[in-house]
């Protein structure tokens, strides 16, 4: 079961709902977490763990062998990115600019480009309290986040069976991090504020889940600070709303040291309570 | 004229409220840009009606034509993104995974793909409830941010800036530390930093300080709900000492906000709160940095 975890914008609670959640279910389950917002990974600050190895994570660049280049040009007429570039006497590779789609290296007819990894960032695995936790980080200077996305959602594959349930704590927005990140789901779970900024950034995300194709549903965070623009426009489009986290300093407090919010505020587990037993509805067929 | 980039490195710091704020306070000499196009709010509390708007372009994407396509099947093998997949008895190409490298048109045998211009987002130029242009945009669901929208947004509120005879473009930056937050940061003259004392705050104001060091741009730090932890909120102070950044203001923790925002309003508009002085402050501090 995999379990997207999301928001039309930052700071409206993915964190915070992705690590109060892990902890939680893996009282019961088997259970990974993930950190996919690769720009600014924070999950880990919320959760002790002990590392349990770290990988340096690469992607393929083209990288120019003039011995056997002829000068030609074919590579410069083939990257739609002007990622390279012929100069005089010289080919050009600008890394930040490829996408690594191959077509210079492929299509050069002296073999002078052949692609070979360049570093983007790291990636991490720990031991959390009851679950595992994997994280990504991009190395500042990096520009494309979808690469170590994808690398990462590989990676979490090829180790946890279809047995436990993956946790993915996505990248805010609806570009394509944020499509990379739940193309593959089964369920997103959209948690916003009961706000005007968090109605319109909810009604982004709404309609990318929708684009997607996914079943989804919403969480509100920080419930009793507004009003009921978002309760009133989820029910106007019969979207559940599994869970509404009550508002109070003390949870604001609990965030700002990094410290869990379920086990200090009882109301707070009885929500994650709605939460765990919709993903287990939808694990056991559907409709719950 | 000087540009001010507001920024936080993650959402949920009270980053646009506090831009909103300064764009109300500075409404008679500046234009506004959101450069938050993932996820822009700013109209929210600006109410802008758009004087004129326009779509925007930016890259290719693959396109089959089925009548032509012999079925040979090389396109999906050269495409690195898995954007191919041969489906109901045909290779069509999935868009929200085409990257628009154009290798498939190069190689398809009998000319069948083409490629062709990406429409991704709309951008407008917009009179605000205070009278303020505001340059905004809207980017489409899965559309790559590859930073070109923001930059689009940046130069046409400078070109109103410099047409209108204004002293600032107050610009609302983008999250995180990839492409976006670049084009934002880039020609900047300073760097607001809005940040709040949680261990997430702290993290990520050094991450993305990084960028702006790079860029060297001189950089302020306005720090939200400044007393909800005096710990971290002393380490941030350090770290700005550290770092030679501006201590520009600690702003109470107060649902005040939230208020303002339920009525449509910024911070400075409503009163009974502390918050409305500090940033007016705020204000004249930055306009003294740039020496206006
Ligand atoms: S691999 Fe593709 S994107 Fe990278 S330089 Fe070569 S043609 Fe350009
Ligand atoms: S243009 Fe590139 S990414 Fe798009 S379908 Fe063709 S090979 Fe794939």
């Amino acid at each position: 079961m995999k379990v997207a975890i999301a928001s039309g914008k930052g700071g409206t609670g993915k964190t915070t709902l992705s690590t109060n959640l892990a902890s939680y279910l893996a009282q019961d389950h088997a259970i990974v977490l993930t950190d996919l917002d690769v720009e600014e990974p924070n999950s880990g600050l919320f959760i002790e763990k002990t590392l349990k190895y770290e990988q340096k994570r690469s992607r393929m660049v083209p990288v120019w062998e003039s011995s056997t280049c002829t000068l030609c040009g074919r590579c410069q007429q083939v990257c739609n990115f002007h990622a390279v570039i012929k100069l005089g006497r010289e080919i050009m590779v600008f890394p930040e600019l490829c996408h690594g789609c191959y077509a210079c290296s492929e299509l050069c007819p002296h073999n002078a480009l052949p692609m070979q990894p360049t570093p983007m960032g790291t990636l991490t695995a720990s031991a959390a309290g009851g679950f595992d936790f994997i994280e990504s980080r991009l190395d500042v200077g990096q520009e494309q986040a979808v690469p170590l996305i994808a690398q990462t959602l590989a990676h979490v594959d090829e180790h946890y069976g279809d047995e436990v349930i993956k946790l993915y704590d996505c990248p805010p927005g609806t570009s394509c991090p944020v499509i990379e990140s739940i193309k593959d789901a089964d369920i997103v779970i959209l948690i916003t504020e009961p706000t005007p900024f968090g109605l319109h950034d909810l009604s982004l995300a709404v309609e990318t889940a929708r684009k997607l194709g996914k079943e989804f549903a919403v969480v509100i965070n920080r419930h009793g600070i507004g009003d009921d623009g978002v309760a009133e426009y989820c029910s106007r489009e019969g979207i559940k709303v599994l869970a509404k986290i009550p508002n109070s300093r003390k949870a604001a407090e609990l965030y700002s040291n990094g410290e869990l919010m379920y086990p200090h505020i009882p109301e707070i587990a009885q929500q994650l309570e709605q939460v765990s037993q919709y993903i287990m509805g939808q694990m056991n067929g559907g409709e719950a | 004229m000087k540009e001010i980039v507001v920024i936080s490195g993650k959402g949920g710091t009270g980053k646009t409220s506090i831009t909103a704020s300064l764009a109300y306070l500075g409404a008679d000499s500046m234009v506004i840009a959101d450069c938050d196009v993932d996820a822009a709010d700013m109209h929210l509390l600006m109410r802008p009606e758009a004087v004129s708007s326009e779509g925007f372009t930016s890259g290719v994407l693959a396109v089959i034509d089925q009548s032509r396509c012999i079925g040979c099947g090389r396109c999906a093998q050269a495409c690195r993104y898995d954007a191919i997949p041969y489906r109901d008895g045909q290779y069509t190409v999935t868009p929200l995974d085409c990257e628009g490298c154009g290798y498939c048109a190069r190689i398809c045998p009998v000319g069948a793909i083409s490629m062709v211009d990406q429409l991704v987002g709309e951008w407008y130029l917009s009179t605000t409830r205070t009278g303020a242009s505001m340059v905004h945009a809207r980017l489409g669901i899965g559309a790559e941010n590859s930073g070109k929208l923001v930059a689009k947004v940046k130069n046409e509120a400078k070109q109103a800036a410099q047409e209108q005879g204004k002293q600032y473009v107050l610009v609302d930056g983008s999250p995180g530390i990839g492409c976006p937050v670049v084009s934002s940061l880039s020609g900047a003259d300073f760097v607001v930093l809005v940040t709040e004392p949680t261990v997430s705050g702290l993290h990520d104001l050094q991450r993305v300080y990084q960028l702006v060091k790079r860029f060297q741009i001189p950089a302020g730090c306005i720090i939200n709900k400044a007393d909800l932890n005096g710990e971290v909120a002393a380490q941030i102070h350090d770290f700005l000492k550290n770092e030679q950044i501006v201590h520009i203001a600690d702003l109470p923790y107060d649902e005040a906000f939230t208020r303002a925002m339920l009525e449509g309003k910024t911070i400075v508009e409503v009163s009974d709160n502390p918050i409305g002085e500090a940033l007016s402050d705020s204000w004249l501090q930055i306009q003294t940095i740039l020496g206006e």
